[in-house]
């Protein structure tokens, strides 16, 4: 269920995201999903890739600091209200999101939220009992 | 008498070499004496800038009738070596210079330095004689990561320890990952690099999970730059190593003016080659044993180019006692900073050493930094710069902008003033022959 996301430190800069997006594609890496999240004067890259392993040892040896996180991704229905019903599904459990992005699934009607959780087996446990469907890395990635 | 003095020390200080160290009082100022009048003499012979300031003072080497007369001659600077760029001090004719050494000038023409065949020996025999000081002998396996080229600390550390009957593995600088590989592979036992790469290599090899203190390096000889006992007491936590300051700078003749003994209590002078004085670098009056002042150094034994009372910039002290080492050469103190190094913002001294301890004391690592001065409306404005490390990195902003505050507090706390700090990427920063490039002054006076 968890999902391995990419995250990397970049100065808020011109250019700065342009060299780690070019080592992707030298080497064959395909970009699913990005996030960049900024502050003032440096943001970090978060991105789902098509091989994580790859990507990180790529990026390191290029002297980029690198964090590999567990993130989880949910499927919903491309449609008004199909966020607010996750997000319900989490109220009053106490389950805190540390951060959370969306992009539209490339194939059918459904969107993908990629969520960071503080505690991602307890966010699991309760996302399934709701019965909403968390996506595989396979999946994901297919 | 000298048999007593190296009874004192430790079998593995007892490098034939070493019986240097112990010369009796009485015979190392006799043959100071002899050596300043010989050097002093030849500068005077061949050196006309050095002639032309001892005419203006009415000088004559023969005015040099004991070790106190050395504080009437003319004071050499940096500058010096640049205005007469490429070999305007040089006393030896090209002949006779069998190696010359650029060393990295950060404005302007770099400077030159030149070595006689005699001089090359000298040399040797000072860094065979700080590593034997350092319980180094035949039998070690010194992985030398000094940069090996114009640069003095690669072919200096080399030839010293091959002398001392070392195994030399010339990594010179860079490369991180082999040095970690062959630090484990070849059961290197020492290492000679800047201390601020050792750093480095202490959280590489944490990266790659290679634990340093499994290996049998049990000795770290550091210098080319200031380093503090904070660095020091973090190098030995990480690692297994007994880590050495090691002194020396090009224009003298590279690393090997004066190194910790195991006693570690500040760093013996070479006395026999090297002549050292406290001045206060602003009158240029000599100060007293204890007293802390700019470190001048007259060279006793060089050929190619003598350096009479060079300003090293550096401050220390001589201390005033005799190492319970038994050596008879005198102690400088560590350099914490250099008389230059010292910056001052909004009418504030602030030392790049500060920056340095208070960032080790957040993050427990030493990660690079770098400080930016400018001027803003007349204001002075700091911004230290902080390479993230894999450490310090989160993917959370608001873990790093916590980082961040904590750091700036800090910063503000030990400096006094207000300073920006700024996060940026790994190996963002300049750096000169493995020595980190600490500040930029872009203020315009």
């Amino acid at each position: 269920m968890k999902i391995n996301q990419i995250s990397l430190f970049a100065e808020n800069k011109p250019g700065h995201i342009s060299a780690p997006a070019r080592l992707l594609a030298q080497e064959g890496i395909d970009i699913r999903a990005l996030f960049l999240a900024d502050s003032q004067h440096f943001g970090i890259v978060r991105m789902i890739v098509s091989d994580w392993q790859k990507a990180a040892a790529v990026f390191e040896a290029h002297g980029f600091v690198v964090k590999v996180t567990e993130v989880l991704a949910v499927e919903v229905p491309d449609h008004p209200g199909g966020l607010a019903d996750v997000l319900g599904a989490l109220d009053g459990s106490g389950i805190n999101i540390e951060y959370m992005y969306a992009f539209p699934y490339p194939r059918g009607d459904q969107a993908i939220l990629i969520f960071r959780f503080a505690d991602p087996d307890a966010a699991i446990a309760q996302l399934q009992t709701a019965g909403i469907n968390l996506l595989a890395s396979d999946e994901l990635l297919k | 008498m000298k048999m007593n003095a190296i009874l004192e020390t430790s079998a593995a200080d007892c490098h034939p070499a070493s019986v240097r160290d112990y010369t009796p009082l009485p015979e190392l100022r006799a043959l100071q004496l002899q050596r300043v009048q010989a050097v002093v003499a030849r500068a005077w012979d061949h050196v006309e800038l050095f002639r032309s300031r001892m005419d203006e003072r009415g000088l004559v080497p023969e005015d040099i009738h004991s070790l106190d007369d050395i504080a009437k001659l003319p004071f050499t600077v940096k500058s010096d070596l640049r205005d007469t760029y490429p070999f305007g001090l040089f006393a030896s004719p090209m002949k006779d210079v069998v190696r010359l050494h650029v060393s990295s000038g950060t404005t302007g023409k770099p400077i030159v330095v030149a070595y006689t065949s005699d001089d090359v020996s000298v040399w040797t025999s000072v860094i065979v004689r700080c590593l034997a000081g350092c319980g180094l002998h035949r039998g070690d396996i010194l992985q030398n990561a000094y940069g090996y080229g114009l640069f003095t600390g690669g072919l200096g550390a080399h030839y010293g320890a091959e002398a001392l009957g070392a195994t030399v593995v010339p990594t010179s600088g860079g490369n991180a990952d082999r040095q970690i590989m062959l630090l484990k592979d070849f059961g290197v036992t020492a290492i000679c690099c800047t201390p601020t790469y050792f750093l480095h290599l202490i959280d590489r090899a944490a990266e790659l999970g290679v634990d340093l203190k499994q290996l049998p390096l049990r000795a770290g000889v550091f210098g080319a730059e200031p380093w503090t006992e904070s660095m020091r007491r973090h190098i030995e936590n990480k690692s297994s190593i007994e880590a050495f300051d090691i002194y020396g700078l090009s224009e003298i003749i590279g690393p090997g003016v004066a190194c910790e003994c195991r006693r570690h209590q500040g760093l013996h002078i070479f006395e026999d080659h090297f002549y050292p004085e406290i001045i206060d670098p602003d009158t240029g009056e000599a100060l007293p044993e204890g007293t802390e002042g700019e470190l001048v150094l007259t060279t006793l034994s060089k050929h190619a180019m003598p350096m009479i009372r060079y300003r090293t910039r550096d401050i220390t002290m001589l201390l005033p006692d005799r190492c319970q080492c038994g050596r008879t050469l005198r102690r400088m103190g560590r350099i914490g900073r250099r008389s230059d190094d010292m910056l001052i913002i909004r009418g504030v001294n602030v030392f790049p050493s500060q920056v340095e301890s208070a960032l080790l004391q957040i993050e427990g690592t030493l990660p690079n930094y770098q400080i930016v001065l400018t001027r803003e409306q007349g204001l002075d404005q700091m911004e230290v710069r902080v390479e993230v490390t894999p450490h310090m990195f989160n993917d959370q902003i608001g873990a790093l902008q916590g980082l961040q505050a904590r750091i700036q507090s800090a910063l503000d706390h030990v400096l006094g003033i207000r300073v920006q700090v700024a996060l940026v990427e790994a190996y963002s920063l300049e750096r000169s022959q493995g020595k980190a490039k600490r500040v930029i002054d872009r203020r315009t006076s």
